[in-house]
């Protein structure tokens, strides 16, 4: 049997299990919270920029243009209308603009979006089909991932469409959708989407009663890639007369996530204030320790310890206590992303299951633990200072 | 084995000076020194053992004199070579009583073997609070778990402050016939510092603290 420092000092917070109980808590509190941020700040940016890759404006109905962007980049929020096709083309064919991707909308199968598009819209995100092969007539369907995954829908199926976006009221049982191929997953929003031509939207929506004329037809919005970077200004003054607008996704969701910011700073105070308390409770679990222990701690100095072999002594309680709370807050933190990714994949339906340790949570934990090395040096330099012969005599 | 010469110890400035008198013990030895309260009996054992730094005089152990050492050097021969037997033996709480007589080891760097510290307990009749928590130990018992840790490192000398002042007549003869044959057995010198009239009889060779002049 041989002792060592790492065995005494685990057995002394054992001794006090309320106090040490109370100390880990606040800590993989702070240190839990402090890191959900973190990730939850990265998987959505990560999500933003994804989505956002390689476009420059989105053009579409008049209105937000934060709602523009959020409903047809990320497909969240209900489109701003419609627009006509004949209009969107003119934009489309514009010298400064080099690509154009037209989206029409209309349907939902079971919450999922039918996006009415060309191929082009699947190759922009990097889609390719896993099963099956790509949609090219009227009604033939392709499904992202999390769609199959989720509905269960198979190559070879068939379904109606709801009318709307999100709910299941109105079906339109006159018209059936056939299942020709599906995506691999690609970490983008063709995950969550269901893909068919802009025409199958057209063709749903003329079995309502309506017969559109070709000039009539209308699009949700068109994705724009510019081949000038003065589109960014003259585009608005080409569609000033029309009820038309282009609105720019890397503005948009710099402002989004500004207004997220003052609500994630908010966040980060409480988490530091957290943090904070844990390290007092430290210190004060230590210290306490250390008026309770004097006697001890003059024994061991009787018995050969040096004022180094006691400092250490309290520096590990002082380390065990910081490392073990951020350890538990790393984990708390990770129950926490599993419980928001659930939130928002219900709700946005976005994937955030990635949940591997960021660098920056291991500087976190590292400061975490000298911190709380620190707020037991604290105690642990009056416990060097201790008069062994007074501490003796007094205890007689 | 242990010698003191002119030791003197002023607590502050302006306090009285303890002045006490020469101390010898031959190696393997048995000395009583008696006193009464307040004559600085404790004071004179963190002498003996470096607790405290003497204002005059010296204290040699082993031929070694204390006063020369650096305060991390004393730690270290303290540790290796003393034992110290406590009026009231207090223990490091969070520890069972046999991985408390692991400490000087620990301490000092030195091995512990745990049979012979089982062994040990065995022979002082608290084997069986082994793996029991210090505070379930009765007085009694608890003096005797601290003979074992003043003994358990094989130190050349044992000293004793109060052995026996919070035990009853029969704990007392008990505790002292295990004190006295323990250290014997380890080959231990043993000091033993009191005000315990009862232990006068037990000692030939002792030394009235008292009769001397307290302070100068």
């Amino acid at each position: 049997m041989k002792l060592n420092g790492l065995y005494i000092a685990w057995r002394n917070i054992g001794l006090k299990k309320l106090q040490t109980a109370l100390s880990l808590v606040l800590l993989a509190f702070g240190v839990g919270l402090v890191s959900l941020l973190m990730l939850s700040e990265k998987q959505l940016s990560d999500t933003f920029d994804r989505n956002i890759e390689d476009i420059d404006l989105v053009l579409g109905a008049k209105g937000s243009p934060l709602q523009l962007i959020l409903a047809n980049v990320y497909h969240v929020d209900a489109p701003t209308g419609n627009i006509r096709l004949a209009d969107a083309e003119k934009v489309i064919r514009h010298p400064y603009i080099a690509e154009g991707i037209p989206l029409a909308y209309g349907d939902n199968y079971r919450g999922y979006r039918i996006v009415g598009s060309t191929d082009a819209y699947t190759a922009h995100y990097g889609g390719t089909v896993a099963e099956g092969r790509a949609f090219e007539a009227s009604f033939e369907v392709v499904v992202g991932a999390k769609v199959a995954e989720a509905t269960g829908l198979k190559v070879g199926d068939e379904f109606f469409s709801a009318h709307g976006l999100q709910d299941e009221t109105d079906v339109h049982t006159d018209k059936v959708f056939r299942v020709v191929g599906r995506l691999e997953p690609s970490g983008t929003v063709l995950d969550q989407l269901l893909l068919c031509t802009i025409s199958t939207i057209w063709e749903v929506h003329e079995g309502h009663g309506e017969t559109v004329a070709p000039e009539d037809r209308e699009i949700t919005a068109v994705l724009l890639k510019k081949r000038n970077p003065l589109a960014v200004l003259t585009i608005p003054n080409t569609i000033r007369e029309t009820n038309m607008q282009v609105a720019l996704p890397s503005i948009e969701i710099n402002r989004l996530t500004q207004n997220f910011g003052i609500g994630m700073n908010t966040l980060r105070a409480i988490a530091l204030l957290i943090m904070l308390i844990s390290f007092a409770s430290i210190f004060i679990s230590v210290y306490d320790n250390l008026l309770a222990r004097r006697y001890e701690l003059a024994l061991m100095r009787t018995m050969g310890g040096s004022r180094g072999d006691l400092f250490s002594l309290l520096l590990l309680e002082g380390g065990l206590l910081s490392t073990g709370g951020s350890l538990l807050g790393l984990v708390l933190s990770r129950f926490g992303l599993v419980a928001l990714a659930q939130l928002v994949e219900d709700k946005f339906r976005y994937d955030w299951s990635n949940i591997g340790i960021m660098p920056e949570e291991f500087i976190l934990v590292a400061l975490a633990i000298f911190v709380g090395l620190i707020a037991a040096a604290i105690p642990g330099i009056s416990a060097v200072r201790i008069d062994t012969s007074r501490t003796l005599s007094e205890a007689q | 084995m242990i010698r003191t010469s002119n030791l003197a110890f002023q607590y502050q400035k302006n306090s009285p000076l303890l002045t006490f008198p020469d101390v010898e013990c031959p190696a393997q030895g048995q000395l009583l020194l008696l006193g009464a309260s307040g004559c600085g009996k404790t004071t004179l054992l963190h002498l003996l053992c470096g607790m405290l730094q003497p204002t005059q005089g010296t204290v040699q152990i082993n031929g070694r004199a204390l006063d020369r050492m650096g305060e991390a050097e004393r730690d270290a021969f303290r540790g290796q070579n003393v034992g110290i037997v406590f009026q009231k033996s207090h223990f490091l709480q969070s520890l069972t009583v046999l991985e408390n007589l692991a400490m000087p080891a620990f301490l000092h760097g030195g091995a512990f073997d745990k049979h012979e510290g089982l062994q040990l307990l065995e022979q002082l009749g608290i084997a069986h609070k082994a793996n029991s928590r210090p505070r379930d130990l009765s007085v009694g018992e608890q003096q005797r778990a601290g003979i074992a840790r003043a003994l358990i490192h094989r130190p050349a000398l044992v000293l004793a402050d109060e052995p026996t002042s919070a035990l009853d007549d029969r704990s007392t003869a008990a505790v002292m016939d295990l004190l006295e044959t323990q250290a014997k057995a380890a080959k231990a010198t043993l000091v033993i510092v009191t005000h315990d009239q009862r232990l006068k009889d037990r000692f030939d060779n002792r030394l009235d603290l008292t009769a001397q002049p307290q302070s100068a």
